[in-house]
């Protein structure tokens, strides 16, 4: 066998062309930060949205990625250390260079994230339900804020469900007491008495609800309608469930709404006593719309047939669509231009309808309640009518009630203060 | 919803008036109809005026549809029949014989918790007269909590030929909760008062109160609110039964998790920060052997504990055996360092558990025994912690045994009382060392089983409890398995019966403080070792 002269000078033409365009589109890659913790107390939560990161960035490449350049993800772990985030977002930004971040989870974590992202001017999605109060030019929230998740819900209870008596149980950290500040506003505001409303906070971790569990029994026997507002943050809300399945609170008596919980935590529970209780989210896994049933599909087979989908990979799944179309419409990845471009993008979310990036910087998203089956999913009781636009600052706060939030020219603030016509009404 | 209520009222009187046979039992073919109206309620709305539509028809043979609804079995086939959906069978809601096959998906008859209250209270109308003594307690006790005047017929026509005396007395409960608010007639009311403050339970109490808070008449009302007082100050002397129990039960806990600290911590005064790790490895031992019964033996469910014991014991132990031969016993004399290294040694079993198990939680599910609560007076125990207390005192007395009556205990106090002496004895010190440590291992490893039942199974899980541990064994006294007794069930009452006051973040700083505070004046703990034992 001989090869002639031309075949092999084109063989080698060919391989050098391609080697070279190989190494082109190395380099010309969009790179895309993932902070979410792998390792420990919060790893729970967030490996799975690191998973579903990739997850999209590896369909959004099969589409061609974003501008013609693929997108590469560069993952960190954090390790639930929250010094660490702001440690490794600067990694990210200033080592790695990436286009924008996805990540975070607890509002400790993105406090100690923000100024690094505003000293360097990146763009961080935050794709966690949150107590709201905060507006920062380079943070989209794609979680809902209070008005999106929390009102909604003691709503449906107040109408539907005759509820006159609350208990908010919480976890003692800023979500949950910020939160059942503006909800305890909110009931008063409704005519809710001093008496009917018990507030109760627990340790992170807190795994003996014995004492709470029958408090809450005794409260709930002072003949009106009881239900539990709870904002029990993810690991304690096992021996929580645990507690009331084995005393008997039946969700027919004293139902629980949860903020806290959703499908990924309801997998190591068995449901069966739980039937009944609530949740209240922008999304459940149970919705019953192609574009859902598609994404379930997809994730199946990406990170295994026994896995859930959840809120927060709805909320990734909107923030990195609307990241993309607002790139594609930037035609660049430059922070300032994208940042400018996300206000107003609206993709389609997995619940049936579109949500928009407000100037804000919070989303809008339809709120649904649902309760929860023996199968560990949740099937949807009630929804709100139409889209709720995410509200930064809480109308039912005193002291943030005057704030509003604009990112667009000229005002181009996030605490403008409608009272003294200011920027800059509180906190940054 | 009172409108609600009131407008089902209003129906059930005219059906009544319109037809006086209402209430008269219909036949199955009746029922099937109703039933089959299920198949077009997609709305909420509808599907409550189907179950009212099987109320009215007040014939048992619906119940068996109800309860379908209610544990969401109810389905609707693709051709419009209505059948429910048991494990892979199909029945006819009526007959509940098995039904003709179904092509196509079918669709579930959706409820929530309105739906379902309504439902109870219509089953337990329907099951006041069920051959069943027990069934009829039931109805008996739903229909005293939901005060629904629409059953006070069905109720007095059961009352009058009702033989058991128990349920009698429950359906007269009943019949006064719906009298109080039903009825205009003072003496009527006065006596229903009596009768529920005369029951004295909290759900006494919440139909009172109820009374209370909307009573027109004010002599009445008065009365209710002496029955409220007078049951809430016998709940109340029930509260401090109740405060012990749950803190024994608490202390049962944090006892568990600490003995096997008693024992490389107290005993061999290893620093051992990996301590919790093997509660998790014995937790994630019962997570396998659940699952592999699950999967292949699901009749044996009800046993996998007692399975899962001996296993965690194995596991944890062995893992204790091999950290001892690898790193703590280069490192003895060297607390510094042994907190370091177990330390690490603590963060690569959580990794490792993550990267093999994932990092979600991982269901364990209660076996039967362990589920569900009984009452005690008005104090409501639950099965499971009741278990996990017996437990631990079982565990208690074996280790006491080991330590005391056995060679292996002998050469364990030996060690630690003089190990020179005891190695010029012919002891092999090295052995009995990484015994030791492995039985403390594998001790917390059983902890891990039974900790399993009330908490997560994640990677964090002995995260939660080492410094609760750790808190256990100073305060118990180092190097003695009734301090560790002792403190535990201590630190447990106190902690609960400061939580209803503090709350339960203060009630732990409080906890914290009042040990530092007794370290100071007691260094050694509760129960100090005395003599030589000492140095």
């Amino acid at each position: 066998m001989k090869f002639g002269r031309r075949t092999v000078l084109g063989a080698a033409t060919a391989l050098a062309t391609m080697s070279l365009a190989f190494a082109a589109q190395a380099q010309e890659t969009i790179k895309v930060g993932i902070l979410h913790s792998l390792s420990g107390t919060m790893a729970i939560s967030e490996t799975t949205l690191k998973d579903v990161m990739l997850m999209l960035i590896e369909e959004q490449n099969k589409k061609g990625g974003v501008l013609g350049k693929q997108l590469e993800a560069v993952v960190v772990d954090p390790a639930s250390d929250w010094p660490l985030f702001a440690e490794k977002a600067r990694e990210l930004i200033a080592g790695n260079d990436v286009s924008a971040v996805f990540g975070c989870w607890t509002s400790v974590s993105r406090k100690s994230v923000l100024p690094v992202f505003e000293e360097l001017n990146s763009i961080l999605f935050y794709p966690v339900q949150y107590e709201g109060e905060e507006s920062q030019r380079n943070v989209f929230y794609t979680g809902a804020a209070p008005n999106q998740q929390a009102i909604p819900a003691v709503d449906y209870l107040m109408n539907e469900e005759g509820v006159e008596r609350w208990v908010l149980a919480g976890t003692d950290y800023v979500y949950p007491r910020t939160t059942n500040k503006i909800l305890e506003a909110y009931l008063k505001a409704k005519g809710v008495a001093e008496e009917d409303i018990m507030i109760n906070y627990t340790p992170f971790g807190h795994s003996d609800w014995q004492t709470i569990v029958s408090d809450i029994k005794a409260f709930g026997a002072a003949g009106k309608k009881t239900a539990v507002v709870s904002t029990i943050n993810g690991d304690a809300n096992v021996p929580f469930y645990k507690e009331l399945g084995n005393q008997g609170v039946a969700a027919t008596d004293i139902p629980v709404v949860a903020f806290s919980v959703g499908e990924e935590e309801l997998a190591g529970l068995d449901t069966e006593p739980l039937i009944g209780h609530l949740a209240a989210w922008n999304y459940f896994m149970s919705a019953d719309t192609d574009a859902n049933a598609e994404f379930i599909e997809a994730w199946k087979a990406f990170a295994g047939e026994d896995r859930v989908t959840n809120d927060p990979m709805e909320a990734h799944y909107i923030g990195f669509n609307m990241w993309v179309k607002a790139v594609e419409a930037a035609g660049t990845t430059d922070p300032d231009a994208v940042i400018d471009s996300l206000i107003g993008v609206a993709v389609p979310n997995l619940t049936g309808g579109y949500s928009a990036m407000m100037p804000n910087h919070h989303i809008t998203k339809p709120v649904l309640v649902g309760e929860i089956q023996g199968d560990g999913q949740f099937e949807t009781v009630w929804e709100t009518p139409g889209l709720v636009a995410g509200d930064a600052w809480s109308d039912h706060l005193p002291e943030s009630a005057p704030l509003i939030s604009d990112w667009r020219a000229p005002m181009s603030c996030g605490n403008f203060n409608t009272e003294t016509g200011k920027c800059g009404g509180q906190g940054s | 919803m009172p409108l609600l209520r009131r407008l089902v009222l209003l129906t059930f009187a005219a059906l009544a008036l319109a037809f006086p046979a209402t209430g008269a039992r219909a036949d199955a073919a009746e029922i099937s109809a109703i039933v089959d109206r299920f198949a077009t309620a997609s709305k909420f709305p509808q599907v409550e005026a189907v179950i009212e539509a099987l109320g009215a028809a007040g014939d048992p043979l619906a119940v068996p549809a109800l309860r379908a609804l209610e544990a969401g079995e109810l389905q609707v086939a693709p051709d419009g029949r209505v059948v429910i959906e048991r494990g892979d069978a199909l029945l006819d809601p009526v007959t509940l014989e098995a039904a003709a096959p179904v092509e196509g998906r079918l669709k579930k008859v959706r409820t929530k918790n309105s739906i379902r209250r309504m439902i109870g209270d219509v089953i337990s109308g329907l099951t006041l007269r069920a051959p069943e003594p027990a069934i009829r307690m039931t109805a008996a006790e739903t229909i005293f909590a939901s005060a629904d005047a629409a059953q006070l017929d069905a109720l007095e026509a059961a009352l009058a030929e009702e033989t058991d005396a128990g349920v009698k007395s429950r359906m007269e409960e009943a019949r006064a909760a719906i009298l109080l608010t039903a009825s205009d007639d003072p003496a009527v009311q006065m006596a229903a008062i009596d009768i529920i403050a005369d029951r004295g339970d909290q759900q006494a109490l919440a139909v009172l109160a109820t009374y209370a808070n909307q009573a027109s008449n004010a002599d009445v009302q008065a009365a209710a609110r002496e029955g409220v007082a007078e049951i809430e100050s016998t709940l109340a002397m029930w509260q401090a039964g109740q405060n012990i129990w749950y803190g024994v039960s608490l202390g049962s806990v944090l006892f568990l998790a600490a003995i096997g600290l008693a024992i490389t911590f107290g005993v061999m005064g290893v620093i051992n920060m990996a301590h919790g790790e093997m509660v998790m490895l014995g937790a994630y031992t019962t997570f396998v052997v659940q699952e592999t019964i699950r999967n292949s033996f699901p009749g044996a469910f009800e046993f996998s504990l007692l399975i899962a014991l001996p296993l965690a014991f194995l596991v944890s132990g062995l893992v204790g055996l091999v950290m001892e031969r690898g790193i703590i016993r280069h490192l003895y004399g060297r607390p510094l360092e042994t907190l370091l290294a177990t330390w690490g040694v603590s963060l690569i079993l959580q990794q490792a558990v993550r990267t093999i198990f994932g990092p979600n939680n991982r269901e364990v599910g209660n076996p039967d025994w362990m589920s569900g609560a009984f009452m005690i007076g008005e104090m409501s125990v639950t099965w499971s912690r009741l278990w996990i207390v017996v437990f631990a005192l079982c565990v208690f007395g074996a280790l006491l045994f080991a330590m005391n009556r056995t060679p292996l205990g002998l050469q364990m106090r030996a060690v630690t009382q003089n190990r020179r002496m005891a190695s010029a004895m012919g002891i092999r010190t090295p052995w009995v060392d990484a015994l030791t440590f492995a039985l403390g291992s594998g001790i917390a490893g059983i902890a891990g089983v039974a900790l399993s039942q009330i908490d997560n199974v994640s990677p964090n899980l002995g995260r939660t409890y080492i410094i609760d541990s750790f808190m256990v064994v100073v305060f118990g006294g180092v190097g003695n398995l009734w301090g560790t007794l002792v403190g535990g069930l201590t630190l447990g009452v106190v902690n609960k019966f400061l939580e209803p006051y503090a709350g339960a973040v203060l009630g732990k700083i409080l906890i914290l403080v009042f040990i530092i505070l007794f370290i100071q004046r007691r260094p050694r703990g509760l129960f100090a070792l005395k003599g030589r034992a000492v140095e």
